[in-house]
C-alpha cells in the first residue's frame, strides 16, 4: 500500500513524498507547434522525394522477363494432357521461345510462378507437419494429424513428407536455352541451391539421421505424397545432397506464399561460364519444361520471370512510386498547413483563452 | 387503560394521520419483504418460546462469500459479465478444430488471468468485510442470563434478551427500554449513525418497567411485547406490552434503536425486540449494488456494438468463403479436400464465420478488460499516496476501497452531502457577541499576530478550559463589571434548558440538547456566571465566585413560531426578571421603543454575524413587577389549564408578556464548519457539480450552513422553500417556484433585451407569456403530462441564481412518482438544493432520482449511518473517515478525512484518471481496430480461411498499459473516429505492405512475399505505427513513459526473435515454425523502406489533423475551466464590497433583515426543540412534555416554513382559517408533519389506534393554523404602533424637551408604557432624546 509500516507519530501513515507517488515526475511536454511541424513535414516530405528518386532510379535499372507458359506455344498440348487427371502419370514435355532484346546484367534468377494458386488457405498452411521434416524419426512413421487426409495412404502406411503442402508441391522442371547462334543452342547453366533461407536449410529442415543407412532406407516404411512422382530421397538425381527433407525444391515450396499469385524461385544463373559471365545476353531462348503441375482444375496460371536484382531487392515499381506520392502529399498537407497556420493560427491567436 | 390515562385526548388523533400518511406513502412501495412476518411477538427472558418464531438473530453478515461458496458463487458472479462470457464461449468454440483459428490457450491464458485477478480482488474486498462483521459481532454486551449479567458477543445475543447498556455504549440491537438509573426510567441517547442528528434525544420506559430497576427484578421480569414486523421506518415504532394481565401501548419513544450512543445515562436495560439484519439500521441500509462507471458501461455498449461489428465481418468474410468455396475452392478439392464433416460449401462458410469469429476477438479484447482495470489500479494507488489528502490532524490519509470508479471520478456532475460531519464539525463555539451596541470577539491584527487565546483560570476557577476566546476587551468589561455585560452573561446562565451534572466540586458536564444552548451556557460560565444546577423551581449559579439561587418562575418554551425562549425568574432580592432569547426578526419587535437606535446597531451587528454565516440570537430582559407577574401568572395558569386550543392560548399569554424588552445584545455562534468547506464548494461549482445537501437536521440549521459555506449568497435571485404536507401542494409550491424562476429569468433577458430596443414592445411580449403561463396552470391534467418536456425545455435556459429547500415530508411527496418529473427539472435549474429533514432512504432516493432522470454521474458524501444508502446508490460514494462511526466508510468507494480533499478528489484524481482512461481507451480500441481488420482484408486474399495474419502472439506488449496522458473525452463520437483511424491504419498496415512485398524479393532473390515475411513484416509495421501512434498522444513524458515506449517496443523485437528462434522451434516445432523469419525479414532493407513508408502514411494524416485542431481550435475543456476561475477571481473581490457597502448603508441592512434575515439568522430555531422547559419545569412525570414536544415539533416545524414562506414570496394567499376553527382548506393543518426524529410518536394509548374516528382528525387538525396564525398577522402590527408612538412622544416631547432632562424623557415614556422601574437605570438611555426634527 506504499504504507510504511515502521513509523510512528502522528504521520506515521503519511503517504511517502516521492515524485512518483506524488505524481510530480519531471516530464516533457511536447507541443505540436507550427515551429516544429511544419519544418518536420516539409523536411519529411524532401526525404521520401529524394527516396523515391532514388529507388526509381534503382528499379529502372533492372530488367525483368515474364512469361506465362500455361498453354504457350505447344505447353498447349501438355496443357490439354494434364487436364485429365487419369493421365498424370504421362510425362509431357514441351518447349517454349523467348528472345531478349536488352542483356540481363548481373545475377539473374529464375522464377516460377503460379496463380489463383492458394497457398495461404487455413487449413492448407496447417496441414504439415515441422516435426517431421525436421527429421524426427517418430513423427516420420507417425505424422501429426494435422496432416490428414495426407498424413497416410489409403493402405495405413505414413507418408513422408506429410500433408497438403507437401502433397501439392510444383513438380515442374525447366531447361532454359540460349541460342547463342541459329545452330549453338547452349543450357544456361542455373544454380539449383541456394534458393532458401540459411535457417530453412540448416535448422528448420532436417533429415532424419540413421547411422549407417542410406536416405532411402531411412525413408523405409513411408510413401511419397500421392501426388508425386518420385519419393523424397531422390528428388534431385544430379545432387545427392540436395535430397530428402531438406531438398530446397521442397523447402521453397513449402515456404507458402502469402497472396494466391506467387513466384518462387527455382534457380540463379551459374555466372562461372564466361557466356554468362555478364548476366543473359541478349538473343534468343528457348526453355523445355517438363510439364507436370496441372492448374487447370483451380483456374490458375504458370509462368516463369527472369530477373535481374538491386541491393534492395527484384524489380519493384510500387515502391518508389509510392514514395514519391506520398512526398507529394505531404508537401501539399504541408502547403495547406501553413496556409492555414499563417492566416489563423499565427502568433498563438488561438492558444490563448 | 391503566396507564396514561392522564393524556390528554387531543395528542391522539396526531398518531392517527402519521400512520395512515405512512401508510400511503411510504408502506406502499416499500413494504417488500421477503418474509411475511405478520407480527412479532418477543418474551421477555425466555429463549425457548421466542426460539419458536426464528427470529433472525443479532449477528450481522455484510460479507458475500465464505471459504466454501467462493470459488462456485464468485465465478457464478463473474461469468454474469458479459465479456467473460463471451470468452468463455470463445474458447469453447477453440476447442473444435474444425473451427479453431487460434490455439485454444490463447484466450484461455488471458481469461484466467481476469478471472484470477478479480477473485482475488473480490476475496480481500470480503476478507475485510468478515473483518469488520467479526469486529462488530464481538462487540461485547452485557446480557442478563438466568439473573445474573454476563458478558456475551453482540453476535450471541437473541430476541427476547434483557441487556444491559452503559454509558457511551452503542446500543446492540433494537431495545425495548426497560429501566434506567435515571429517574423515571428517562435515557438520552444520540441518534447520529441513524439520523444524523446530534442533539441528544431522550426516551423512557414505560412506567411499570421503570421501576424494576435492578437485575434481580428484571431477571423475573416476562412480559410479552406483541409488535409490528421489522421495518425501515426509523421514527415509529408500534407494539404493545402484556404484563401481569395487563397491556401497555409502546411507541417509538420506549425504543432504543441500534447504532444509538447512550449518554448521560449511567446505565439501562433493554429488551432485544429486534436483533440483526431486522433492525431498523440494518433494514435502512441500501443493498449493496454493484457500481460500475458510466465509461464502463460505454464500454460496454461499445463491445456489444463491436460484437456486432464482428458478426458483420464474420458474415461478410463467411459469405466469402461460401462464394469463394464453390467457385474456387472446390476446383481446389484435389490439393485440399474438405475436412471430413464438410461437405459442402456452405458447411464450410459456416465453420469459417466461427473461424473469423475467434480470429477477430482481438476487436473485443479480454486484455481490455484487464489493462482497464490495472489502469484504475494504479490510479487507486495514485489517490492512496496522495499528500495532499492526508489528514495530518487525525493521520488518516485517503483511501481509494474500490478500483473501479476512478475515471468516474472526473464525470460527477451532481454532489450529495450530508451536513453534519461532513460539512460541518459538529462543534458550536461561542465566536461572537454584542452588548450593548459594543461588538466582542472581532479579532483583526493588523501586525497578523496570532491572538492570545484567552485563559480564564486564574480568574475563574470553574472554567471550562476548553473554551476558546480571543477578545480580551470582553473579559476586561466583565472584570471592571459592566452591568450590561453582567446581565448578558447573567441571562445567559439562566435562560437555557441545559441541565447540569457535578460530578466533584467544580467538575460541571452540562448536558445540552441542543449544541449552540451549550456553547452559550458554557460561554457563560467561562466569563464568571457560572450555571451549577437546576431543580424544577430554583436555578443555582456562580455569579463572579458568588452563589446566587433564583427561583425559577416559569420557563416560556420554546416553539418553532415563538423562535424564542424566556424564563421568569425572582433574584434573591426579590425582583422579578424575564430573560428572553431568540431570533432577532421575533425579538426585536419587542422591544421597548426607546431601544432603537440600540437595537439599529445591534442589528448591524447581527448582520454581520449572519454575512459570516454565524448563528445568531438577540438576547433582552425585562424587569417585572410583582404586579404584573402575579396578574400575567394567573391569566398563564388559566391558559395552562385550557382544554381547547392550549397552545394557542399559551403562545398568546407569552406573547403578552414578552414585550416591552429591553435589548441586552445578540450572541453569534459559530457552527464549526470543517476546513476549507466553502473554498471547496465555490471551486466544485465552478466545475459545474451541483452540490445537494441532504441533511436530517432541521431546516434552519440546513439554511444556515448553506448560507455559511457558501452554497447560499445573498447574491441569489430567489431561495425557494417547499414546504407542503399534501401532495398538492407541494405540487403548488413547486410550480409556482419554477414559474417564478421563468419570470425572473424572463425578466432579466428582457430587461436586457428589449430595454435597449423600445419599452412597448417588452411590454407586450412579456403579456402575452404571463398569458401563457397561465393557461398552462390552468388545466391541471395537461399541465401534468406536459409540463416535464417543455418545462425542462425552459428551465435549460433560466438564468439567475436560484436555491431550492425542501423538507422531508414534502420530499415523500416530491419523490412520488407522478412528481418526480417535475421535482427534479424544478430542483435542476436551481444553484442549489438543500433537504431537510429527510431520512437515510430518501437521501438514496433523492440520489436515484437523479440518476434516473438526468443520467447524470452521483456522488454521496457523508459520515455517518444515515449516509449509508445514500452512499451506496450514488455512482461514487464518499465516507469522511477519522471521526467515530465507520460504516459510512465501509460502505464507501473512496474515504478521507476531510470534506475539502474532495476537490483534490474530483478536480485532480477524478480528471486525470477520466483523462488518462479515455486516452486509453481510444488508443486501444485504435490499436485493436488497426491490428484486427488486417485479418479482414487478408481474408480477401487467403479465399475467406481464417488464416491469421501476424504473429499475434507476438504482439503482447506492455504498451498497453501505457496511460496516455492526452486531453481527450472518450464517447461515441470519439470512439468511431478512433475505428475510423485504426480502419485507416489497418488498410494501411496491409495494403503497403502487399504492395510491395507481393513482388519484391530478398536482396538475394529469395522472393519475399512469402507467408511469413509478410506476417513479420505488417507486425512490425504496426507496433511501429501504434507506438508512434501513442508518442504522439503522449503528453508528458516521464521516464515511464519513456520506458514503456520504448521499453514496449524493445521487447516486441526481444519477444519476436526469441519466438522465432531456433531453441523454441526445437522443442516444438509445429507451434513455432516461425522459426527464422525476423532475422531473414528484417535484414531486408526492402522491408525498412516498407515499414517507414506505411509509418509515414499512417501517422501524418492524424499530425496534421492534430496540429490543425491544436492550432486553429485549441482544445477547451482546461482552457474552459481555466478561463472560469479566472472570472470568477475577478467577481469575487466585487461582490465582497457590494457585500461591504450594504453592511454599510444602514436602510439596505434594514430591508435585508426583513427579507431574508429570518431564515438565515433565526438561530435559536436551529437546533432546538420544545418541550425542555416543560420537562424541566413539571418536574415529574417526563412523558406528557415529550408528547407535547412531540406534536409541537411535528406541526409547527412545517407552519413555521409556511409562514416563512409566505411572508417571502407573498404569492400564495394567506390561510383562510380563523381562530380554532377547522379549516380544512388550509392544507398545512391537515396532515402533520412526518417527521424522523425522535418527537413523533406512534400510538400512546391503549386501544388500538386504527379505532380512532376520522372525526378527530378533522379535530386535530384545527390547533394548526390556530398556532401558526396569531403570530403572524400580528408581527407588523406591533412593530408599527410602537414605532409611530415613539415619534410621536419624540415630537410632542421635542418643542419644549429640549430642556427637559434625560431622567423626564425617560419617565415619561416608560412611565406611560408602565415598565419603568428603580433599577432602569441599567438600562441604556433611552434615544428618544436623540432624535431631533430636523
Amino acid at each position: 500500500m506504499g504504507k510504511t509500516k515502521d513509523k510512528s507519530g502522528p504521520l506515521a501513515r503519511r503517504p511517502d513524498n516521492s515524485a512518483f507517488k506524488q505524481q510530480r515526475l519531471p516530464a516533457w511536454s511536447p507541443m505540436l507547434t507550427a515551429n516544429t511541424v511544419l519544418p518536420f513535414f516539409y523536411l519529411l516530405a524532401v526525404i521520401c522525394m529524394l527516396l523515391g528518386v532514388w529507388l526509381l532510379l534503382l528499379v529502372q535499372s533492372t530488367q525483368e522477363i515474364k512469361l506465362d507458359y500455361t498453354d504457350l506455344g505447344n505447353c498447349n498440348e501438355c496443357f490439354d494432357l494434364r487436364r485429365n487427371v487419369s493421365n498424370a502419370v504421362q510425362t509431357c514435355s514441351c518447349r517454349v521461345e523467348f528472345s531478349i532484346d536488352k542483356s540481363l546484367k548481373g545475377d539473374v534468377f529464375f522464377y516460377y510462378g503460379l496463380k489463383n494458386f492458394h497457398q495461404n488457405l487455413r487449413r492448407y498452411m496447417d496441414s504439415r507437419d515441422d516435426g517431421q521434416t525436421l527429421g524426427r524419426i517418430k513423427k516420420l512413421k507417425n505424422p501429426s494429424s494435422y496432416c490428414a487426409p495426407f498424413d497416410k495412404d489409403n493402405d495405413g502406411v505414413p507418408i513422408a513428407p506429410c500433408g497438403a503442402i507437401a502433397n501439392s508441391m510444383f513438380n515442374d522442371s525447366f531447361t532454359l536455352n540460349y541460342h547463342l547462334s541459329s545452330s549453338r543452342i547452349v543450357p544456361v547453366p542455373l544454380l539449383r541451391t541456394g534458393l532458401t533461407w540459411y535457417t530453412d536449410k540448416n535448422v528448420k529442415f532436417r533429415n532424419p539421421r540413421a547411422d549407417n543407412l542410406t536416405l532411402a532406407e531411412v525413408f523405409e516404411g513411408t510413401r511419397p505424397p500421392l501426388y508425386w512422382q518420385k519419393p523424397v530421397y531422390s528428388l534431385d538425381p544430379h545432387d545427392p545432397n540436395n535430397n530428402g527433407f531438406i531438398n530446397e525444391d521442397l523447402i521453397v515450396w513449402m515456404r507458402e506464399a502469402a497472396f494466391p499469385n506467387f513466384k518462387k524461385l527455382y534457380g540463379i544463373l551459374n555466372r562461372a561460364d564466361p557466356i554468362f559471365e555478364k548476366g543473359l545476353p541478349k538473343g534468343n531462348y528457348t526453355i523445355d519444361i517438363s510439364y507436370n503441375f496441372p492448374v487447370q482444375h483451380f483456374q490458375g496460371r504458370k509462368g516463369v520471370v527472369l530477373t535481374t536484382l538491386t541491393w534492395f531487392g527484384g524489380q519493384n515499381h510500387f515502391l518508389p512510386i509510392a514514395y514519391l506520392v506520398t512526398s507529394s502529399l505531404i508537401l501539399l498537407t504541408a502547403v495547406v498547413l501553413t496556409v492555414a497556420w499563417w492566416k489563423f493560427g499565427k502568433d498563438g491567436k488561438n492558444m490563448k483563452e | 387503560m391503566t396507564v396514561l390515562t392522564d393524556i390528554p385526548e387531543k395528542w391522539l388523533p396526531v398518531v392517527l394521520p402519521i400512520k395512515k400518511k405512512k401508510k400511503a406513502g411510504f408502506g406502499g412501495g416499500k413494504s417488500k419483504k421477503k418474509r411475511t412476518e405478520e407480527e412479532r411477538r418477543v418474551k421477555a427472558n425466555d429463549r425457548e418460546h421466542n426460539e419458536k418464531f426464528q427470529y433472525a438473530n443479532n449477528c450481522i453478515v455484510t460479507s458475500k462469500y465464505n471459504i466454501l461458496t467462493f470459488l462456485p458463487v464468485n465465478l457464478f458472479e463473474q461469468f454474469q459479465e458479459v465479456a467473460n462470457t463471451y470468452f468463455l464461449f470463445l474458447l469453447i468454440l477453440q476447442l473444435i478444430p474444425q473451427i479453431s483459428s487460434l490455439s485454444w490457450f490463447t484466450t484461455i491464458v488471458p481469461l484466467a488471468l481476469v478471472l484470477s485477478i478479480t477473485a482475488v480482488k473480490d476475496a480481500t474486498d470480503d476478507y475485510f468485510r468478515h473483518k469488520s462483521d467479526n469486529q462488530v459481532n464481538n462487540r461485547q454486551s452485557q446480557v442478563l442470563i438466568r439473573g445474573s449479567l454476563q458478558n456475551e458477543k453482540w453476535m450471541n445475543v437473541k430476541v427476547g434478551d434483557i441487556i444491559k447498556l452503559e454509558n457511551n455504549q452503542f446500543v446492540a440491537a433494537d431495545l425495548l427500554l426497560l429501566s434506567s438509573t435515571e429517574p423515571h426510567g428517562l435515557c438520552y441517547i444520540e441518534t447520529a449513525e441513524l439520523d444524523g442528528e446530534t442533539n441528544m434525544k431522550v426516551r423512557q420506559s414505560v412506567s411499570v418497567t421503570a421501576e424494576l430497576g435492578d437485575p434481580n427484578n428484571l431477571a423475573s421480569f416476562d412480559g410479552e411485547v406483541v409488535c409490528e414486523p421489522p421495518n425501515n421506518k426509523l421514527d415509529r415504532f408500534c407494539g404493545t406490552l402484556y404484563w401481569r394481565e395487563k397491556k401497555y401501548p409502546l411507541t417509538n419513544q420506549n425504543m432504543l434503536l441500534r447504532g444509538c450512543v447512550l449518554r448521560n445515562t449511567e446505565a439501562c436495560y433493554g429488551l432485544v425486540i429486534f436483533a440483526g439484519p431486522d433492525t431498523k439500521l440494518m433494514q435502512n441500509s441500501g443493498r449493496t449494488k454493484f457500481k460500475r462507471t458510466s465509461i464502463d458501461r460505454l464500454m460496454n455498449t461499445l463491445v456489444l456494438w463491436i460484437f456486432g461489428f464482428l458478426v458483420c465481418m464474420g458474415v461478410i468474410l463467411a459469405v466469402g468463403n461460401a462464394v469463394w468455396e464453390r467457385e474456387v475452392g472446390s476446383l481446389f478439392q484435389s490439393y485440399l479436400p474438405w475436412d471430413p464433416p464438410v461437405d459442402n460449401f456452405m458447411f464450410s462458410a459456416f465453420l469459417s464465420f466461427w473461424s473469423y469469429i475467434i480470429i477477430l476477438n482481438t476487436v473485443v479484447p479480454i486484455s481490455l478488460y484487464v489493462s482497464v482495470e490495472v489502469i484504475r489500479l494504479g490510479h487507486s494507488y495514485f489517490i492512496n499516496w496522495d499528500r495532499q489528502m492526508f489528514c495530518s490532524r487525525c493521520n488518516t490519509a485517503a483511501e481509494s476501497r474500490t478500483t473501479t470508479l476512478n475515471e468516474e471520478l472526473g464525470q460527477v456532475e451532481y454532489i450529495f452531502s450530508d451536513k453534519t460531519g461532513t460539512l460541518t464539525q459538529n462543534i458550536m463555539t461561542f465566536n461572537k457577541c454584542s452588548i450593548n451596541g459594543q461588538t466582542y470577539g472581532e479579532v483583526t491584527d493588523p501586525l497578523g499576530k496570532q491572538p492570545k487565546r484567552l485563559d480564564f483560570t486564574p480568574f475563574n476557577p470553574l472554567a471550562n478550559p476548553d473554551f476558546c476566546f480571543y477578545d480580551e476587551k470582553l473579559l476586561e468589561s466583565v472584570k471592571v463589571g459592566d452591568l450590561h455585560t453582567h446581565e448578558f452573561f447573567r441571562l445567559l446562565s439562566l435562560c437555557h434548558t441545559v441541565m447540569s451534572e457535578e460530578k466533584s466540586e467544580g467538575e460541571l458536564v452540562y448536558k445540552a440538547q441542543s449544541p449552540d444552548e451549550g456553547a452559550l451556557v458554557t460561554a457563560a460560565r467561562n466569563f464568571g456566571f457560572v450555571f451549577r444546577s437546576r431543580t424544577p423551581g430554583t436555578i443555582t449559579t456562580t455569579e463572579m465566585g458568588r452563589t446566587v439561587t433564583y427561583s425559577l418562575l416559569a420557563i416560556l418554551d420554546f416553539n418553532n413560531i415563538r423562535k424564542r425562549m424566556s424564563v421568569i425568574v425572582r433574584n434573591p432580592e426579590g425582583r422579578i426578571c424575564l430573560y428572553c432569547k431568540g431570533a432577532d426578526t421575533v425579538l426585536l419587535e419587542r422591544l421597548h421603543p426607546c431601544n432603537q437606535e440600540l437595537m439599529s446597531i445591534t442589528s448591524d451587528h447581527l448582520n454581520e454575524y449572519g454575512a459570516d454565516g454565524l448563528r445568531t440570537l438577540a438576547l433582552a430582559y425585562r424587569e417585572l413587577s410583582e404586579d404584573e407577574w402575579e396578574a400575567w401568572s394567573e391569566s398563564h395558569r388559566c391558559a395552562d389549564k385550557a382544554t381547547d386550543c392550549r397552545e394557542d392560548r399559551l403562545a398568546a399569554a407569552y406573547d403578552k408578556i414578552e414585550q416591552d424588552m429591553k435589548l441586552l445584545g445578540a450572541t453569534a455562534i459559530e457552527d464549526k464548519l470543517q476546513e476549507g468547506v466553502p473554498e471547496t464548494i465555490a471551486l466544485l461549482s465552478l466545475a459545474n457539480i451541483k452540490i445537494w445537501v441532504l441533511t436530517g437536521d432541521k431546516q434552519e440549521t440546513a439554511v444556515n450552513i448553506g448560507y455559511s459555506c457558501k452554497m447560499l449568497t445573498d447574491d441569489m435571485t430567489e431561495v425557494f422553500i417547499i414546504g407542503g404536507h399534501t401532495v398538492q401542494s407541494v405540487r403548488q409550491e413547486l410550480r409556482s417556484a419554477r414559474e417564478r424562476m421563468m419570470e425572473l429569468s424572463r425578466g432579466k433577458t428582457e430587461g436586457m433585451e428589449a430595454w435597449a430596443e423600445a419599452c412597448f414592445m417588452g411590454n407586450g411580449m412579456k403579456d402575452g407569456q404571463e398569458g401563457d403561463c397561465t393557461t398552462g396552470r390552468g388545466s391541471k391534467q395537461l399541465h401534468c403530462s406536459s409540463l416535464p418536456p417543455s418545462a425542462s425545455g425552459d428551465m435549460d435556459s433560466i438564468s439567475g441564481e436560484f436555491a431550492l429547500i425542501i423538507s422531508g415530508h414534502s420530499l415523500a411527496h416530491a419523490l412520488e412518482a407522478d412528481m418526480e418529473a417535475e421535482f427534479v427539472s424544478t430542483a435542476c435549474a436551481c444553484k442549489a438544493v438543500i433537504c431537510c429533514r429527510v431520512t437515510p432512504l430518501q437521501k438514496a432516493q433523492v440520489v436515484e432520482l437523479i440518476k434516473k432522470h438526468k443520467k447524470a454521474v452521483t456522488l454521496a458524501i457523508g459520515d455517518g449511518a444515515n449516509d449509508v444508502s445514500m452512499i451506496k446508490s450514488a455512482h461514487i460514494g464518499v465516507g469522511i473517515s477519522g471521526q467515530e462511526g465507520i460504516q459510512a466508510v465501509l460502505a464507501s468507494d473512496y474515504s478521507f478525512a476531510q470534506f475539502r480533499f474532495l476537490q483534490r478528489l474530483l478536480l485532480v484524481h477524478g480528471r486525470w484518471s477520466y483523462l488518462r482512461m479515455c486516452r486509453f481507451l481510444c488508443y486501444f480500441f485504435y490499436k485493436n481496430f488497426a491490428f484486427t481488420m488486417v485479418h479482414f482484408w487478408f481474408g480477401f486474399f487467403c479465399g475467406f480461411s481464417a488464416q491469421d495474419v501476424p504473429d499475434h502472439r507476438s504482439l503482447e506488449y506492455p504498451k498497453l498499459y501505457e496511460p496516455g496522458q492526452l486531453n481527450l473525452l472518450f464517447n461515441k463520437k470519439e470512439f468511431f473516429i478512433c475505428i475510423t483511424q485504426g480502419i485507416y491504419t489497418s488498410v494501411v498496415l496491409f495494403f503497403v505492405p502487399y504492395a510491395v512485398l507481393s513482388d519484391a524479393t530478398q536482396s538475394n532473390g529469395v522472393p519475399l512475399a512469402d507467408y511469413q515475411t509478410f506476417a513479420v513484416t505488417t507486425a512490425t509495421a504496426l507496433v511501429i505505427v501504434v507506438s508512434v501512434q501513442i508518442a504522439l498522444d503522449t503528453g508528458f513524458w516521464t521516464v515511464f513513459n519513456h520506458m514503456f515506449v520504448w521499453g514496449s517496443v524493445g521487447s516486441y523485437f526481444t519477444i519476436m526473435f526469441a519466438l522465432h528462434s531456433q531453441t523454441l522451434f526445437r522443442i516444438f516445432p509445429n507451434q513455432f515454425r516461425f522459426i527464422g523469419s525476423a532475422q531473414n525479414t528484417l535484414l531486408q532493407p526492402v522491408v525498412w523502406l516498407t515499414i517507414a513508408l506505411a509509418t509515414a502514411v499512417c501517422v501524418v494524416p492524424v499530425l496534421a489533423f492534430r496540429f490543425l485542431k491544436l492550432d486553429l481550435k485549441p482544445q477547451l475543456s482546461d482552457t474552459v475551466r481555466h478561463t472560469q476561475l479566472v472570472r470568477q477571481k475577478r467577481r469575487k473581490p466585487g461582490g465582497r464590497s457590494i457585500g461591504g457597502a450594504w453592511r454599510g448603508t444602514g436602510s439596505v441592512s434594514e430591508g435585508r433583515l426583513g427579507a431574508r434575515g429570518g431564515s438565515r439568522r433565526s438561530g435559536y430555531a436551529f437546533s432546538h426543540q420544545e418541550g425542555f422547559g416543560e420537562l424541566i419545569t413539571s418536574g415529574k412525570n417526563m412523558r406528557l412534555s415529550s408528547l407535547a414536544l412531540a406534536n409541537f415539533a411535528s406541526k409547527h416545524s412545517s407552519s413555521w416554513i409556511e409562514t416563512l414562506r409566505r411572508k417571502k414570496t407573498n404569492h400564495t394567499p394567506p390561510s383562510t382559517s380563523g381562530e380554532c376553527s377547522p379549516a380544512p382548506s388550509n392544507v398545512s393543518g391537515t396532515c402533520p408533519a412526518l417527521s424522523n426524529s425522535s418527537s413523533v410518536l406512534g400510538g400512546s394509548q391503549e386501544t388500538p389506534i386504527e379505532e380512532e374516528t376520522d372525526a378527530a382528525v378533522v379535530l386535530s387538525s384545527s390547533s394548526h393554523p390556530a398556532a401558526s396564525e396569531p403570530a403572524e398577522p400580528r408581527a407588523p402590527a406591533q412593530v408599527a404602533p410602537a414605532d409611530s408612538s415613539t415619534s410621536a412622544a419624540a415630537r410632542t416631547d421635542s418643542p419644549g424637551g429640549w430642556a427637559r432632562s434625560l431622567e423626564t424623557v425617560q419617565e415619561a415614556l416608560f412611565g406611560r408604557r408602565g415598565c419603568a422601574s428603580a433599577s432602569n437605570t441599567q438600562v441604556p438611555p433611552c434615544d428618544a432624546t436623540e432624535t431631533p426634527p430636523h
